[in-house]
């Protein structure tokens, strides 16, 4: 019953390993790369979102804080990426709980307005901080290596991503069907229910969010050892919007609705393209067809029309 | 020493006395009843007993130790489980995964060992989700122990909040009008439940609207009128209360 969710797992690890093999040039490896980066934060999103049902539109500040941790610490401290990233995962964990807990101490869901707040006010501070983050023009970031080996081709970052995305899916599985993850579930589908049979649901909001904001600042860092660069378009509100959208169109509370979610949005923007100016239009529209014919997500409502079993 | 002694409990709602100056104690090991006209605050005296809401003034004692105003997961860890009037089921969960909730206090519930999903734990939840069907079975829901909630009708929700509650091993059970809404049939089969609940050990409290269920299974009987205890006794003591007979004529006249 369970198991069944697993087998996607083998079809995700497939097609990672196929997809080098018939990609057929660089700027559809690149493609690849930036789902497989936003795929992984989207599963984090929504083990908070779908999971856990609570919003956050704030998450590309989080991205921003392990992106700039990445790009200044070695850059103006001489620190190892390895540290710097490791530092902004912490940092981002840190106040996340320290923003979250008296937020879900409130009665009602304030979470969605103190994240949009924090969002804004870590994008105004990278942009303002130009001696150390180079303002709105960005910064670039070194190259990332362990070992004395050097991440330095997109092939080499593949299959960084590519385990990294496998091992990602792998474990929000796991989570989920276990008890920790049972609890985050029945706090979202009865909050009474779940303090009456023990759970301590201030406890667990802030546990999940805490981790997803690091998933979120992980892969920024990630995102910046990659491209190299670093903007501060990266931690804006658009992007907070995005990373949303990606965990809807997907489906909430659906782990290959968020890898589908995340594929189709990074990929969108480039078949657009051709519309000159109207692709945030074009964009929208898309977006509003989507909720209105699927309110559940693309992988929910086609795994419903093809069982009426059980859900993964 | 009682299990549970409740004394001068009362909760204000602005100005709704919901419970006022409510006070009694209940033994281990019956079944003991809540009853009332629709208004009279028996929802309200549970989720002041389980922690939902927090007492205005007023004591509640469980086995000695004061617990007026902890919250429900420090009851839940004394004991203390419930089933609600309004249905509380998660219904973005499948059946046995909402009884497996009702363990979550007898589990290890750490997110690293979960997220690498470490051998210990995925045998404890094995063995769990046999417990659950085993429950399940013990309510009456052996058909549904591969359903989806949001599959399940009203009448079997009502039975699988009672096996969310057993699964905490509770040692004592609130129960918010379990047979509301049931057919007769239905209403028969909870009615012999709540007994082999109560036979197990189990301290059953109990509010429900069906006289015939309540007189058939209670040791001792609490009637509520506008937030107040009317009468308290057995159920002989009960029925020939004037007071009380006057409250329920004037309710359902
Ligand atoms: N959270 C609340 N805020 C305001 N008033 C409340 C609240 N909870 C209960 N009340 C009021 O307290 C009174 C008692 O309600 P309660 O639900 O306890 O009655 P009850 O005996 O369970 O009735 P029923 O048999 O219909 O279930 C009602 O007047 C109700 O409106
Ligand atoms: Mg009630």
């Amino acid at each position: 019953m369970q198991k069944r969710a697993y087998y996607g797992l083998y079809i995700v690890i497939a097609i990672l390993a196929v997809l080098p093999m018939v990609l057929p040039n660089s700027f559809y490896l690149d493609l690849a790369i930036r789902m497989a980066i936003n795929a992984v934060i989207v599963l984090g999103l929504n083990l908070l979102i779908g999971f856990a049902g609570q919003i956050s539109l704030g998450h590309a500040g989080f991205l921003g804080i392990g992106a700039y941790a990445s790009a200044v610490l070695p850059t103006h401290f001489g620190w190892h990426p390895l540290l710097a990233m490791v530092a902004g995962a912490v940092a981002t964990g840190l106040l996340a709980a320290l923003v979250a807990r008296p937020i879900f101490k409130l009665k009602g869901n304030y979470l969605a307005m103190a994240t949009l707040g924090l969002g804004i006010i870590l994008n105004i501070a990278l942009r303002n901080e130009a001696t150390w983050t180079g303002g709105p023009d960005g910064m670039p970031v070194p190259a990332f290596g362990l070992f004395g080996f050097e991440l330095s081709n997109d092939k080499q970052w593949y299959w960084v991503v590519a385990i990294l995305l496998t091992v990602s899916v792998w474990a929000s599985l796991n989570l989920i069907d276990s008890p920790f993850g049972r609890a985050l579930r029945a706090l979202h589908g009865s909050e009474v229910a779940s303090r009456v049979v023990g759970v301590d649901v201030v406890r667990y909001k802030v546990a999940i969010f805490v981790l997803s904001a690091v998933f979120a600042s992980l892969m920024g860092s990630v995102t910046a050892h990659y491209v190299g660069f670093v903007t501060p378009n990266l931690a804006d509100f658009f992007h907070s919007i995005e990373l949303v959208t990606m965990v809807v169109i997907g489906g909430m509370a659906s782990v290959y609705g968020s890898l589908v979610g995340a594929v189709l949005l990074t990929a969108l923007p480039q078949a657009l393209a051709t519309f000159e100016g109207w692709e945030t239009v074009v964009f929208g529209a898309i977006l509003m067809i989507c909720m209105i014919f699927l309110p559940k997500g693309l992988v929910p409502t086609l795994a419903a029309k093809f069982d009426k079993g059980d859900q993964a | 020493m009682s299990l549970l002694e409740v004394k001068d409990l009362s909760i204000h709602f602005g100005g709704v006395k919901a419970v006022q100056n409510v006070s009694f104690t209940i033994d281990a090991g019956i079944v003991y009843s809540v009853i009332g006209p629709n208004g009279a605050g028996k929802t309200t005296l549970f989720n002041l007993i389980t922690g939902v809401y927090k007492p205005t003034s007023g004591e509640i004692r469980l086995d000695g130790e004061s617990i007026g105003g902890k919250s429900p997961d420090e009851l839940a860890r004394r004991g203390v489980a419930r089933t609600f009037q309004n249905l509380q089921i998660c219904m973005n969960m499948s059946a046995i995964e909402n009884v497996m909730v009702g363990a979550h206090l007898r589990l290890d519930r750490n997110l690293i060992k979960a997220a690498l999903r470490l051998p210990g734990l995925t045998r404890r939840d094995a063995e769990l989700r046999g417990e659950a069907a085993e429950l399940m079975r013990f309510v009456g829901l052996d058909k549904y122990i591969n359903a989806r909630a949001d599959s399940m009708p009203y009448g079997a929700l009502k039975r699988l909040e009672i096996a969310r509650a057993l699964a905490m091993k509770p040692r004592l059970i609130f129960l918010d009008e379990p047979a509301a809404g049931l057919n007769p049939k239905e209403t028969i089969e909870v009615d012999e439940l709540i007994r082999k609940v109560a036979d197990s050990g189990i301290t059953v409290v109990l509010v429900e609207h069906d006289m015939k269920m309540v007189m058939n299974l209670s040791d001792r009987i609490l009637v509520l009128d506008y937030g107040k205890k009317l009468a308290e006794g057995s159920g002989e003591e009960v029925r020939k209360n004037p007071d009380v007979i006057a409250a329920y004529l004037g309710a359902h006249a």
